[in-house]
């Protein structure tokens, strides 16, 4: 029923392997990148690379919408013994979605980098780039709770001192980096302490496995501290309120390449596979998941999405604003979650592209911007559209979908997160919703407004437009925002598929 | 139903434990960031006693090498060049971590009854699969150190993302400390007074006897504790111990700071690289049973290792046998590229200029 | 007291674990912050081992030198247990969790580097490793900011 059906993009023995060549393409890459001559070189490897794991996750996506569900057995050994990854609807969206943005922000990486980054220090951070890539393309495609903790520090650490490389443009990165740092590493710990307890309960360290053993074991206290553990360690790396205060520092300081590739997936993945632990793993039918679902993760999401689109409203700096504004849409996404509906499921999942699609574009233009003009403040940017008018649009184009103005990717997005809260008669939630976009179109409105109708500031330094090799990647995604808002077939029935396997029912 | 070293080993349990509960709480009230660190590198040198209590001789081992000398190491190292030793203390900072902590810590203690009862045989975690790879083992991969056939085989996924945890915490260091006016890592040659002679020769002949040991735990890693980790640090600390001695203008003559950075790569490259030859051959990604093709497999002498009725999985032999080579490769050279960052930093940009 | 003897290592973890998180969020210093850091994630390490723990178990290396000792303790026990839950007559402890650990102290070592030198880089850039301080000189950058820009 996707459009993936008759897809076949790769010749069967590279699709056979497709799950972990995903993964290894970028990892292997950022090994050739980290012993390549120069920046030259290492850009190149890193578009090769991306651009690989791209097409194996598309060949990917065409075998998993013939199969439903693909496991890979690492080493030959079947799980439970040995590490098996998992890839189904919802998990190939997500490496889809990771792919794709990973190899725009390497094509981007080619211009954008060079005014951010010592030329020397390319080639390694072109390495840590494509480690954090990696990282997170196995944290969607494994099957295995450990595992994904590996995954997890994979896409951290080198990401930690990319985030910390910002300071060239501001000193603040360097605590900004040690923040999220220390957040990140307390996030991973605790949940490894809770997969502990799970794998206390239950003896084995398989998703599946463990979702099985758990089904008896709902009421045990033990298991219960596994998830309180697992919510929390995830619910910090997903920026889940209250547990943000690392996210706007780190993306605002951080090089621009760093701050697309994050805001569009870092997040997600988390989010991902807090909603697989959620959905797969932990019995739902307990008490316990319901209260967790509708008690805690909603009302959390909800203030998440009020509070922190206040906060985008009041910040000066144009990049916190972005960086605000992804804390409040996360809570946007995980109110869909939080429905456990194939409606509220499957919006949470659609909106969760769009976001990426739109917030990435947002920061592009704001590092195509970079090149030439230092700016932080809102008021740097007055007059910028007559300046660089090619990136301005495609901002705007951008801000729009975050917006929700109709024909855009957001506007569908946050449609169908209205109509599966009606669905599921959470009026709360369409309040929450609606005050949320106005707030968002406030902040949004002010951006916008400044870039085109405010006169420059007399004698204030002038900004000139990108090169090509900027603007392309940016216009591809400004672009997809608006296709997928008039066209969403292709990322609706990827959500629904996704939604359905996330909710076990049949696709 | 026990006898004395059955009791024994709960009581030193016990004591260890409690030990451990004591250096942590010095840690969190002292003050000063020296005895901070001294009292984490105890920490660890008890917790690996501990760690040999509960049969855990690999993890023991790593917590020594790694615990008390590496991380003491960068610890010292940032302390140097942060120039704090005392870290200030703020009480109405402390009120709200010390609620949360109390709060957290209670409920979890209540949890953890959920748990099964500690040495439990039966419990879930020591029937089920924890089981199946003692049972096993012998039969589907070879070591008589089921750890190493674990860590390297059954769970060889994991362990090739360790390794790439590594190079990415090199590529941190060196992308943080290694570039710029104060990376000054062709420093003047330092004067060297005569009392140094004792030193110079004492580490002559350890650094030798050192990498020679750490060769020695590479390849004991089948037969017991020990193994690629343990081995990559204690190579890493010859050339330490080096630079500490003879000055880091001597060892990065010796080992070339871009040399550590692309023998870190390379290391990753070769354990994906055995991962992606068994891809080729037919099997799954890090399957060793097809890293040898038929042909190749036939070609290996039965005698290779001495006994020639034993039965052997030279695909997984020597499938553990490279990958643990590329650990070796990534841990010790990115261990180095971590000194060379710490140790090569000057702390004023004036001082680097001189 | 039973439940208080047959669960005292998770008792002792969950102190370490607390004690280590007090560190992190209580510690103004950036060096110590890393300390309490370590300390936490070795509680993670001390969890994992203890329940791995086999009573009358030895280490899961199946050596014959090795599996003597084994064999001793085993002599010391019950022969059903020795039968229940042995292997060839030696009861082994669980290797799984060890393996795990061995990961989780090498992702702790190498946070710990990364974490250090952004300190130091951090103590080159504001002069300090105090939060407080940091705090206080980034507050003005943005003031400055606002400053240098305002029309």
């Amino acid at each position: 029923m996707t459009p993936f059906d008759a897809l076949y993009a790769a010749p069967a023995a590279l699709t056979a392997h497709a799950p972990v060549i995903v993964i290894a393409a970028p990892l292997v890459g950022a090994c050739a990148a980290a012993l390549s001559p120069g920046a030259r070189s290492s850009w190149v490897i890193s578009v090769l690379t991306t651009a690989f794991s791209l097409w194996m996750a598309i060949a990917l996506a065409g075998e998993v919408a013939r199969e439903g569900v693909i496991d890979y057995a690492l080493g030959g050994f079947p799980s439970p013994m040995g590490i098996a990854l998992k890839v189904d609807a919802i998990a190939v969206t997500m490496a889809l979605l990771i792919s794709a943005m990973g190899l725009m922000g390497a094509i981007y990486s080619g211009h954008a980098l060079l005014s951010e980054v010592r030329a020397e220090k390319h080639t390694l951070f072109q390495a840590g780039y494509l480690l954090c890539v990696s990282g997170y393309l196995g944290l969607v495609l494994t099957g295995d709770a450990f595992n994904a903790f590996v995954f997890l520090e994979i896409s951290s650490i080198g990401t930690y001192a990319l985030v910390a490389a910002g300071e060239r443009r501001d000193r603040r990165a360097l605590p900004a980096a040690f923040n999220y740092l220390i957040m990140g590493t307390v996030g991973a710990t605790l949940y490894v302490i809770g997969v502990g307890f799970l794998y206390g309960a239950t003896g084995t360290l398989n998703m599946a496995d463990m979702g099985v053993r758990l089904v008896t074991l709902g009421d045990n206290p033990a298991v219960q501290a596994g998830f309180a553990f697992i919510v929390a360690g995830l619910g910090a790396k997903a920026a889940m309120f209250p547990l943000h205060g690392w996210l706007p520092g780190a993306y605002a300081g951080a090089p621009t390449l760093v701050s697309v590739f994050l805001a569009a997936t870092a997040t997600k993945a988390a989010i991902y596979l807090l909603m697989r632990f959620t959905f797969d793993v932990f019995p739902l039918d307990a008490d316990f998941g319901r209260l967790f679902l509708h008690g805690i993760l909603a009302p959390l999401a909800a203030a998440a999405a009020i509070v922190c689109s206040v906060q985008a409203i009041f910040a000066r700096e144009v990049r916190r604003m972005l960086a605000f504004s992804s804390i409040a849409q996360v809570g946007f996404i995980l109110l869909g979650f939080s429905l456990a509906t194939q409606a509220g499921v499957s919006a949470g999942v659609f909106y969760m592209v769009a976001h990426a699609l739109m917030k990435a574009a947002a920061f592009m233009a704001l590092g195509a911007f970079a090149i030439s003009l230092k700016a932080r403040l809102l008021s740097d940017f007055a007059g910028i559209g007559r300046e660089a008018p090619w990136s301005t649009v495609a901002f705007a184009v951008a801000a729009a979908s975050l917006a929700g103005v109709p024909l855009t990717m957001g506007f569908l997005g946050k449609w169908s997160l209205i109509e599966a809260a009606l669905q599921a008669r959470q009026a709360w939630m369409v309040v929450v919703f609606a005050i949320g976009s106005l707030l968002t179109l406030v902040y949004v409105g002010r951006i916008v407004e400044t870039m085109f109708f405010r006169a420059p500031t007399p004698g204030a330094p002038r900004a000139k437009e990108a090169p090509v090799g900027v603007l392309a990647p940016l216009w591809v995604l400004a672009g997809l925002s608006v296709w997928f808002g008039v066209d969403a077939t292709l990322p609706a029935s990827l959500a629904d598929a996704g939604a359905a396997a996330l909710l076990g029912a049949a696709p | 139903m026990t006898g004395f070293a059955v009791e024994m080993s709960a009581a030193l349990n016990v004591v260890l434990l409690l030990m451990l509960v004591a250096i942590g709480l010095a840690v969190a009230h002292t003050r000063n960031l020296l005895t901070a660190i001294l009292l984490m590198s105890v920490y660890s040198l008890v917790s690996a006693a501990w760690l040999m209590v509960m049969d855990a001789a690999d993890v023991a081992f790593t917590e020594a090498v790694v615990g008390a000398g590496a991380s003491t190491i960068i610890l010292l190292g940032a302390i140097l060049l942060t120039r704090g030793a005392t870290a200030r203390v703020d009480w109405r900072a402390m009120v709200a971590p010390a609620l949360l902590a109390v709060i957290t810590g209670g409920l979890l203690i209540y949890a953890s009854l959920g748990l099964p009862e500690f040495g439990d045989p039966s419990s879930p975690a020591n029937a089920y699969v924890g089981r199946m790879y003692l049972e096993r083992t012998g039969e589907e991969v070879g070591p008589h150190n089921v750890v190493t056939a674990v860590l390297a085989s059954y769970r060889g996924f994991d362990t090739l993302g360790e390794t790439v945890v590594i190079f990415a915490a090199g590529l941190g260091v060196a992308l943080m400390l290694g570039f710029g006016p104060r990376a000054t890592l062709a420093p003047a040659p330092e004067k060297m007074g005569d009392h140094h002679v004792v030193l110079r020769v004492a580490a002559k002949m350890l650094i030798p006897l050192i990498t020679l040991y750490a060769f020695y735990v590479q390849f004991h890693g089948d037969l017991g504790a020990g193994g690629a980790f343990q081995a990559g640090v204690i190579l890493a600390v010859a050339v330490i111990l080096y630079g500490l001695v003879f000055g880091l203008r001597e060892t990065i003559a010796a080992v070339p700071v871009k040399a550590a950075r692309s023998v870190a790569a390379l290391g990753v490259m070769l354990y994906a690289g055995i991962g992606v030859i068994c891809m080729v051959n037919g099997g799954a990604f890090l399957d060793y049973d097809y890293l040898f093709s038929p042909q190749v497999e036939a070609m290996i002498p039965a005698n290779l290792l001495g006994d020639p009725h034993e039965e052997h999985h030279w695909g997984q032999h020597f499938g553990i046998l490279f990958v643990e080579l590329g650990v070796l490769l990534t841990v010790s050279s990115t261990i180095v590229t971590i000194f060379y960052g710490f140790a090569g930093r000057s702390i004023d940009a004036e001082e680097a200029k001189r | 007291m039973s439940e208080f003897l047959t669960h005292f290592n998770y008792i002792a973890v969950v102190i370490i674990m607390m004690t280590g998180l007090f560190i992190v969020f209580s510690s103004g210093n950036l060096i110590k912050r890393m300390i309490g850091l370590a300390l936490f994630q070795s509680s993670a390490a001390l969890f994992y081992i203890s329940l791995a723990k086999v009573t009358g178990g030895t280490a899961p290396i199946t050596l014959e030198a090795a599996s003597e000792a084994g064999r001793a303790l085993a002599a010391e026990q019950v022969p059903g247990y020795v039968a229940q839950h042995g292997i060839d007559g030696v009861v082994y402890s669980n290797p799984l969790p060890h393996v795990l650990i061995l990961t989780a102290i090498v992702v702790g070592v190498a946070t710990l580097a990364v974490g250090l030198a952004i300190a130091v880089r951090v103590r080159e850039a504001y002069g300090t490793v105090e939060a407080d301080e940091i705090n206080a000189v980034s507050r003005i950058d943005a003031a400055g900011l606002q400053a240098e820009h305002a029309p």
